[in-house]
């Protein structure tokens, strides 16, 4: 596995939040319909339940997060994903769905701390007091400059993912509005 | 400004997470169709002062496209609905025919 | 003199002394003061120079309104022009200066344009630097830049010390405006349930009334805004923020906000400003009003003072601008000023009205502590030149007669308020002319509507025309319930009693004396930082500028920094009188955004250095850092362009790499490459409707070139195309041209064709992508082992999944440089990896990474097009003999139908050949073929012009490609290009000489690539 490095590895910065880049992350792709025989074959083959508009579903090491009417993301370990494209693919056999690995797409961040949600206002334009993103969200907005997904796990710990190539300019991007004096006490009181 | 409550994924989109993409409901013009049948679709744009139909994109968001009822005067945003529509759902044409004093 | 007095100063803390410096001369100050307070307290009045005359001036507000004193602030990092003195917190260190003069402040040479005012009129430029034109670029406009601006740049080489940021805020009510009606409004509606964020721009609350008297609930006022301030920070739905200003308010609640952090501190921790972006669903504006001057001649001599700025630097600093101040009023407010000098031990000489009758109680409360008042008066001149030292008086209704001469060092003039409308306004909010407060106020009924077509802005207080305490107060609970009820909250107005002296009303004077001479309007200042004078506005009248808005470009009335907030009424009341049309419908001029200006690093934000804009990074990118890369700029990403060695120049190391790669083995990282997944029982369909080609035929294994066009026609993007199984495709596109793709096809799937079962996926940066390229590359790939890459398994134009050195990869044999080339895609996450074992194992063969330069010489000599250089949006690929590319079996694909069109089809078109000079130089890159004659403009004709151009280290010769008319009917022809250097003395181009070739100047049986 020495050959595996995940984008920004290693990197952390500590502020006002402290941000880390994530070790790699199994990420699968789902695209496929919400109907009523999708959600029940893709529950029973992952033993998950379906997350709402917009939220999550956690498992231990495993999440399924909803990204769009028609696409969801699944978070397993990395070195899980082969298996579990291939049993998903199986029990999808003859279905119109697009079961796609992008594990190696995305960087990730774990962004925490008191101030989170304050921190990420300075970012994205979305809303991010606790009524308009509660716990177990997923938002898909801005980062600065680049897209980004939101995934709040705890009131202060929330999972940052944006593409690869740009996951320098965001690690960068939250440091540095992370830095102590940068407080805004708005959400975060 | 504005915001706009996208139908895919029920958030209320800021401007700058949309990309817009012209006016909706043009009829594709393949081969076969007339010279002026063909610029009519390329390039003859309405572009009312008033109610307008558009395409956005949740570029930033879900991803997906949808279609906005907007009043170009005042910003005014009667209603978003589906992409996947040949007109405005009747409920919407309502609306707009409320609002506008057309009714 | 203007002198700091024995007690008082709300905001200031004497016990703490600040030393800072105007002009190299040391003061002091105090905790509380601002830069023009402590000025003014050490008799510092003169500030600077004006902008056009160069005419003294000192302070004339007390707040952001001022148009005068404007400084230079800071050093070095920190150096900004144009900063507010009256709204400059003092600071210890502050460090400080005069703009706009020379030598020196005291003495400026510039000064004699006071002197040829008569010849400086309104559209002076415009009238006087038409003609002779050649004058214009050699003299006018460096004389002109030369005396244009106030402030000095900062030096160029600076960067900026402090660090700015944006923050995101969703709120259902903003309230802009910490004042008394501001508190009240917020409190109103916080009681009611409403989340409400109240910001006020300066560091207090409270505003005006503290200041100006009465009671509220028995209370001075001061107290109950402590009271009040108390109960709103008590509140968990209220948030406060002072020192921020509402900067602007767009469409659907969008509201700017400024907050100056650290200006008051300067190199304390955190940013210096933050831009508030804020999204309300109800905004309140409780702006209050600006006093409005009077247009008498000497105005503007240092000394003359709003009468509430005089106000306000007693109370609230403790500094008097004057011993002994006149004051010179058309309404009661001005008398509390002289009131307030006359108890504060300083003299008050008169009190000019220019009322026949003068004023109410508040005149009787002036005679009672023994102010003279002279009623029906106005001031004629004033005397003195860098400062005030007395008034002449006359006639209010003559045309400046002088009666008699009063000796002061201060005026403290009151024209009336206008409210301050500009919030309100700046979304399309309308407004009413009050004909018995005489200034413009928010008309309710046409407030500025929002995303539901409902009002969303309500101004309330003195910022809605209720100048008066109690007026004010009482329009503040009810804009605080009404707004509480529309955010679905049960509020009830309750208004605190208040009680002030009755005011009686106020008479409009727009000039004074009403008939005055020229000689006295023509030093009558409407506009003070632009210079503008009540006889320019009225020659602009004169010579048929009749819109507010063209007078206001023509004289400049109103287009300083401080955006006309004293002028403007002042000066559309003079347009209406010159016109003799009612103020009402002259108008305003448009009021936009910021409100007072705000930093270019709030704007920026977080977005400087590293973090300016995104920067891409392929897996490998920290080895072409370290590996010395020269970078090409594509899009977002870097791409190195070369990588030169040792003393190598760029031009060296493109040759180097071409030449290793050709002769053994090169190495490119080609991760930026698009790839977008299209997978699905429609895919075949749906990609033959997005290429030209057919795709739905290619074999599952193979790989096939594919044009993509839009819908005019013309040449989008190009890549190969994969057909990974039964019903998934990957489609590689250009570096530049992967996310427009992917929007493009989404764009056709979601919009037009949605029932068609497609899916796509982005798989661009899920890839590290490689590509192996020379003679040598299959042995590389043997020798690091583990497929089967032998030309049977794995032949030209076909792909494979494997594994080579224990990674699992994709190989596809394509080539883009004419030689035996593999595509390698690795999972992202090992590329870095990978390209390292590849370096090791190919050292035996001199592996060479190269850059995107040798790409393109390399693709060039293969005569393959590169879009973005033989595309440019009008070229369809029939133009670019690519119809082998087009399919004709299909009926239809994106562009197809436009392809047909007269001017697409007509015979005639400029198209892509190669171009061999004579001589072996390199054409210049995009130079034109002159053709004979000239067209419709006079300018020369062409026919054709060059794409593509290179020196190709393989052939020892330039290389080109070109569109050309006619170009492949002409070959052998040898045309003229316009060459690189020209002789601008000469009529004749100079000219080089090429000769029309096949654009495959390499290997064209293509020999080498398929081995």
């Amino acid at each position: 596995m020495s050959d595996v490095m995940a984008p920004n590895e290693g990197a952390r910065s500590e502020g006002l939040i402290t941000v880390e880049a994530l070790p790699p992350q199994g990420q699968i792709t789902l695209r496929c319909e919400m109907s009523e025989d999708y959600r029940t074959k893709l529950s029973d083959a992952l033993g998950m339940a379906f997350p709402d508009q917009r939220g999550s579903v956690t498992d231990g090491d495993r999440a399924l997060l909803w990204m769009s009417p028609d696409e969801l993301l699944l978070l397993v370990p990395y070195d899980a994903v082969d298996g579990v494209m291939e049993s998903l693919n199986a029990a999808f056999d003859g279905w119109f769905i697009a079961i796609t690995n992008l594990s190696d797409a995305r960087a990730q961040f774990r962004v925490s701390g008191p101030h989170l949600r304050d921190i990420l206002a300075k970012v994205t334009p979305t809303d991010m007091a606790p009524r308009g993103f509660p716990v177990g969200d997923v938002r898909r907005s801005r980062l600065a400059q680049v897209a980004a997904g939101y995934w709040l796990r705890s009131e202060d710990e929330a999972q940052v993912f944006v593409f690869r190539s740009v996951g320098a300019y965001a690690f960068e991007a939250l440091s540095t509005l992370a830095q102590p004096g940068g407080e805004v006490n708005f959400l975060s009181a | 400004m504005l915001i706009l409550h996208c139908p895919c994924c029920g958030e209320d989109a800021a401007e700058i997470d949309l990309v817009p993409g012209g006016e909706a409901h043009l009829k594709r013009e393949g081969p076969g169709s007339s010279d002026e049948a063909l610029e009519d679709y390329l390039f003859t744009r309405d572009n009312p002062k008033g109610v307008v139909l558009e395409r956005w994109r949740h570029a930033y968001g879900c991803g997906k496209w949808f279609l906005a009822a907007r009043s170009s005067v005042t910003m005014e945003v009667y209603g978003t609905y589906a992409a996947q529509t040949h007109a405005p759902p009747q409920d919407l044409q309502d609306h707009i025919a409320e609002r506008t004093g057309e009714a | 003199m203007s002198t700091r007095l024995a007690r008082g100063g709300r905001f200031t803390d004497r016990s703490k002394q600040i030393g800072f410096t105007f002009n190299g001369r040391r003061f002091t100050g105090y905790e509380g003061d601002t830069l023009a307070s402590a000025l003014l307290a050490a008799d510092q009045v003169l500030l600077g120079r004006s902008y056009k005359f160069h005419r003294p001036r000192g302070i004339v507000a007390s707040g952001p309104e001022e148009p005068n004193a404007l400084v230079h602030l800071g050093e070095g990092a920190r150096f900004e022009p144009d900063q507010r003195a009256t709204t400059t917190e003092l600071f210890d260190g502050l460090v400080s200066s005069s703009q706009n003069h020379w030598p020196s402040l005291e003495f400026d040479v510039g000064e004699i344009n006071a002197k040829l005012a008569r010849f400086l009129p309104a559209g002076f430029y415009y009238k006087t630097f038409l003609w002779p034109r050649s004058f214009w670029k050699h003299l006018y406009e460096p004389v002109i830049r030369q005396a244009a601006g106030l402030g000095q740049a900062p030096h160029p080489e600076a960067r900026d010390a402090d660090r700015y940021e944006h923050y995101h805020a969703h709120v259902d009510l903003l309230v802009v405006g910490g004042g008394v009606a501001g508190l009240l409004a917020a409190k109103t509606a916080a009681e009611a349930g409403a989340e409400v964020l109240l910001i006020e721009q300066t560091a207090h609350w409270g505003g005006r009334a503290p200041v100006d008297g009465g009671t509220i609930d028995g209370m001075e006022p001061g107290a109950w805004v402590d009271e009040t301030v108390a109960a709103l920070q008590a509140m968990p739905n209220v948030k406060m923020r002072s020192r921020m200003m509402g900067a602007g308010v767009y469409d659907h609640g969008y509201v700017l906000g400024y907050e100056r952090l650290t200006d008051h501190k300067p190199g304390a921790a955190g940013p210096r400003h933050r831009l508030w972006r804020i999204r309300a669903k109800q905004v309140i504006t409780a702006t209050g009003a600006i006093e409005r001057p009077l247009s008498f001649a000497g105005n503007d001599v240092p000394g003359v003072m709003l009468a509430s700025a005089v106000r306000d630097y007693v109370v609230n600093w403790g500094v008097a601008p004057g011993d002994r101040t006149v004051v010179v009023t058309n309404n009661d407010d001005a008398y509390r000023t002289a009131i307030l000098l006359k108890q504060a031990g300083l003299d008050v000489p008169a009190i000019i009205d220019a009322r026949p009758m003068g004023g109410g109680a508040l005149m009787q409360e002036a005679r009672d502590l023994g102010i003279k008042v002279e009623p029906g008066r106005g001031i004629s001149k004033v005397l003195g030149g860098q400062r005030v030292s007395g008034v002449a008086i006359c006639d209010q209704t003559g045309s400046g007669g002088e009666l008699d001469t009063i000796a002061c060092d201060a005026v403290a003039m009151s024209g009336g308020w206008s409210p301050v409308v500009h919030l309100f306004s700046h979304c399309g909010g309308k407004l009413e002319w009050d004909a018995e407060g005489h200034f413009f106020r928010p008309d309710a009924s046409r407030a500025p509507t929002g995303a539901d077509g409902a009002p969303f802005v309500s101004a309330c207080g003195a910022a809605n025309g209720f100048l008066s305490l109690p007026e004010t107060l009482h329009c503040a609970a009810k804009a605080g319930a009404a707004v509480a009820g529309k955010l679905g909250h049960e509020a009830t107005a309750t208004t605190p009693e208040a009680v002030v002296t009755p005011e009686s009303p106020l008479a409009p004077v727009w000039l004074m004396p009403q008939g005055a001479r020229a000689d006295l309007k023509m030093k009558a200042f409407l506009d003070y930082q632009n210079d503008v004078k009540v006889s320019d506005v009225q020659l602009a009248a004169r010579e048929g500028y009749e819109s507010v808005e063209h007078t206001k470009r023509y004289t400049t009335l109103g287009m300083a920094s401080d955006q006309g907030k004293l002028s403007n009424i002042n000066g559309l009341a003079i347009l209406a009188d010159a016109l003799g049309t009612p103020i009402p419908q002259v108008g305003t001029t448009t009021f936009r955004p910021p409100y007072t200006p705000i930093s270019f690093g709030a704007i920026a934000g977080e977005a400087r250095g590293d973090i300016f804009q995104p920067l891409r990074r392929t897996p490998m990118q920290d080895w072409h850092e370290a590996n010395n890369a020269a970078w090409e700029i594509v899009g977002q990403w870097r791409r190195p362009y070369c990588y030169p060695r040792g003393g190598e120049t760029r031009h060296d190391a493109v040759n180097r790499e071409i030449t290793a790669t050709r002769e053994s083995l090169g190495l490119l990282d080609a991760s930026t490459l698009g790839k977008i997944l299209v997978k699905g029982p429609d895919a075949g369909r749906f990609l033959d409707m997005m290429y030209t080609n057919m795709m739905s035929t290619l074999p599952v294994g193979k790989c096939r070139y594919g044009l993509m066009c839009n819908e005019n026609g013309f040449l989008m993007d190009d890549g190969v195309v994969v057909r990974l199984s039964e019903d998934s495709w990957l489609c590689h596109t250009t570096s530049g041209g992967a996310d427009h793709v992917h929007a493009h096809m989404e764009d056709w799937l979601q919009c037009e064709w949605w029932d068609w079962k497609v899916y796509t996926a982005n798989l661009t940066e899920q890839y590290a992508q490689i590509a192996v390229v020379g003679p040598n590359a299959r042995k590389l790939l043997e020798k690091l082992g583990g497929m089967d890459v032998s030309p049977e398994a794995l032949p030209f134009m076909g792909w494979a999944d494997g594994s080579l050195a224990d990674t699992p990869v994709r190989v596809y044999r394509i080539s883009f440089s004419g030689e035996l080339s593999y595509e390698i895609a690795i999972p992202a996450n090992r590329g870095r990896a990978f390209w390292g074992k590849l370096l090791e194992a190919g050292a035996e063969w001199n592996i060479t990474p190269y850059g995107t330069e040798a790409l393109h010489v390399m693709r060039a000599e293969k005569g393959f097009i590169m879009i973005g250089d033989e595309s440019d949006g009008t070229v369809i690929p029939q133009d670019l003999g690519l119809n082998w590319a087009i399919s004709k079996k299909k009926d239809d694909y994106l562009g197809k139908r436009a392809q047909e069109r007269h001017d697409m089809a007509r015979g005639d078109r400029w198209k892509l050949v190669g171009l061999k000079t004579l001589d072996g130089s390199v054409l210049p890159d995009g130079c034109y073929a002159p053709a004979p004659g000239k067209n419709a403009n006079g300018q020369r004709n062409t026919q054709g012009r060059v794409t593509s151009t290179y020196w190709s280290p393989t052939l020892k010769k330039g290389i080109a490609m070109g569109l050309v008319l006619n170009g492949p009917d002409r070959m052998g022809e040898v045309i003229s290009f316009t060459a690189e250097d020209q002789d601008e003395t000469r009529d004749e181009l100079t000219t080089v000489e090429a000769r029309i070739v096949n654009p495959v100047f390499f290997d064209p049986k293509g020999e080498k690539q398929d081995v």
